[in-house]
């Protein structure tokens, strides 16, 4: 009896999630390949479907023949689509690298703070990650104006003599990433700084290392799997970003999660939007893959 | 001995600066008198005043707080299980899967969850609106709710749990009387976290939102684009205010139970 239950119990534990997320995380994938590959039609849903379960396994061969790659075709012709992707794949990344430059000092400086301070430093650099992604890209727009805050706090010190243009450019879109993705970058490197032994900077030193010798050859290279799990939670998403773009950046600014935003919203090309996910998706799955591989390694590290 | 030393005081100083003042100053001009954000023009809470006149921002901001209580309920439920899942049974078929849908949500762009979930809905026939965003949500976060409670069941001596079924609990007791007030702190971190990313979402609810559901941001986000107004700061600012006491008040219990658990120990090792 008490086998019995329990074997039900821990069945409903596993498939109960396992369910949930092959219906709402797994299955959408297909359905977003599936509509990519037909064509486009005044109608709601606005496209054709190319293949329906009513047809039965007969039906879905005689119309795999007709499967169209049309989306695709027309993905590789038009220049913005490539010029988006590389573009989103060159301002994440730029993005990253901003954000580990800025990042690494504070979880630094967090690292080496006395013991007691330590989690009220690691709550302030929560809190923000909490406030509305929306509203902290939305504050930039009023300090970066032509007569925004910083403009005017720069006029009035004379360091500039005419308000730099920095609202509606990609050095926007830098900041508004850079500081919506701080925290992500922040919390993994100090995890990684704060486990470090602060012995084997000082046995460096004593043998002759200077300090910043002794940060490169010591300090960094054990914060490694702090680098790569703060660069891919700050690269992935910012590939995608759509919200930052659209108001920060400017209309030269070209992000692909803009242009399926707008393909999508604006355009009612259903077709053509899914094509745009599923390639993004794929230019993301390594680093995806990446990032599981890392999460299951700190996961084994802390059994 | 590791040093706290100026630099590193000046670095943590400026990142914090870095992190706050936009914020703080968002906030600050919310209470300004003249319509434009970047000049002040005095004190006034007239735009508080006004948000209570607008019907529409007041009927996003009930529809968001519903989605939000009924998502993040449903996903502090699933991400539990889910955590349960991960740490418990280290070994059944489709592990890898399982562990990959967990984590890959945490990372995948918006634009691509909400696409794809939009068309999941069209496809089985599914009308849009309120119950469309709350399953959207409901899937996103318990991915979130799963890691947080997962890190703190990992920290957890199983022993306790294998000595009340030894002593012949069912397991859904054990769970219920044992293992769920170990890890509550972490559940209900895990609810909170669900909940302020529900708030927060624009780009997923407009995906999967219909003609009759409108949430806070994407109301927010429409009158972003024809421009700033002292309004907008102002309901940002009794959102970033929610969160704030939400947050502290969290912490504050967490705080609480762990000094308790700590007396509780000593008290035990004193009368050992």
């Amino acid at each position: 009896m008490g086998k019995l239950t329990s074997g039900l119990y821990n069945r409903l534990v596993i498939t109960i999630p396992y369910a949930w997320l092959l219906l709402f995380f797994l299955a959408p994938f297909f359905i977003v390949f599936r509509i990519s590959l037909s064509t486009t039609a005044i109608a709601m849903p606005p496209y054709v479907p190319v293949f329906s379960l009513a047809d039965g396994w007969a039906g879905l061969w005689s119309k795999i023949g007709e499967l169209s790659f049309d989306n695709y075709a027309y993905l590789t012709e038009d220049a913005l689509y490539i010029n988006a992707y590389i573009s989103s794949v060159v301002i994440a990344g730029i993005s990253t690298f901003l954000t580990l430059l800025i990042a690494y000092p504070i979880a630094y400086g967090m690292a080496q703070a006395p013991r007691t301070i330590r989690p009220t430093l690691v709550m302030l650099v929560i809190l923000p990650f909490w406030t509305s992604f929306l509203i902290r890209v939305y504050s930039w727009i009023a300090i970066l104006k032509p007569e925004g805050l910083l403009n005017q706090l720069l006029l009035s010190l004379h360091i500039i003599d005419s308000p730099l243009i920095i609202l509606n450019t990609n050095t926007a879109v830098y900041i508004g990433i850079v500081y919506s993705y701080l925290p992500f970058m922040v919390l993994p490197l100090y995890s990684a700084l704060e486990k470090m032994d602060g012995t084997l900077i000082e046995a460096a030193q004593d043998l002759g290392c200077t300090p910043i010798r002794a940060f490169w050859r010591v300090t960094f290279p054990l914060s490694i799997p702090g680098v790569v799990a703060g660069c891919m939670l700050v690269f992935i998403p910012a590939v995608g970003e759509f919200v930052i773009p659209d108001l920060l950046g400017g209309s030269q600014t070209l992000m692909i999660g803009k242009t399926l935003w707008n393909e999508f919203n604006a355009n009612r090309d259903w077709p053509v939007s899914s094509a745009v996910a599923t390639i993004l998706l794929m230019i993301l799955v390594i680093p995806i893959v990446f990032f599981q591989n890392a999460q299951a390694k700190a996961e084994e590290r802390g059994k | 001995m590791l040093k706290w030393t100026r630099f590193n005081i000046v670095s943590v100083t400026l990142g914090f600066a870095f992190l706050y003042l936009p914020i703080v100053l968002l906030v600050i001009f919310s209470f300004n008198e003249s319509k434009l954000v970047t000049v002040w023009g005095g004190f006034s809470t007239k735009w508080y005043v006004s948000l209570l006149s607008n019907q529409g921002l007041l009927d996003a901001a009930w529809v968001t707080i519903r989605v939000g209580l009924l998502s993040a309920t449903l996903a502090t439920i699933l991400g539990t299980m889910a955590a349960l899942t991960l740490v418990r049974y280290t070994r059944f078929r489709g592990r890898m899967l399982f562990s990959g849908m967990i984590y890959a949500p945490l990372v995948m762009p918006d634009v691509i969850t909400g696409l794809s979930l939009l068309l999941l809905f069209v496809a089985i026939g599914f009308d849009r609106g309120f119950w469309t965003i709350t399953l959207a949500h409901t899937t996103l976060t318990m991915c979130f709710v799963a890691v947080v409670v997962q890190s703190r069941l990992l920290s957890f001596d199983q022993s306790i749990e294998e000595a009340a079924q030894d002593l012949g609990a069912p397991p859904v007791r054990t769970f219920f009387e044992i293992t769920l007030p170990i890890i509550a702190p972490a559940v209900i971190s895990g609810w909170i976290l669900a909940f302020t990313l529900s708030l927060d979402d624009l780009v997923i609810a407009s995906f999967t939102s219909g003609p009759g559901a409108t949430t806070l941001p994407m109301r927010i986000y429409s009158q972003v684009r024809l421009g700033v107004t002292p309004e907008i700061n102002a309901v940002c600012t009794i959102l970033i205010g929610i969160v704030a006491v939400g947050v502290i008040c969290a912490s504050i219990v967490t705080k609480r139970r762990e000094i308790q658990r700590q007396r509780d120990e000593r008290a035990a090792a004193a009368g050992a």
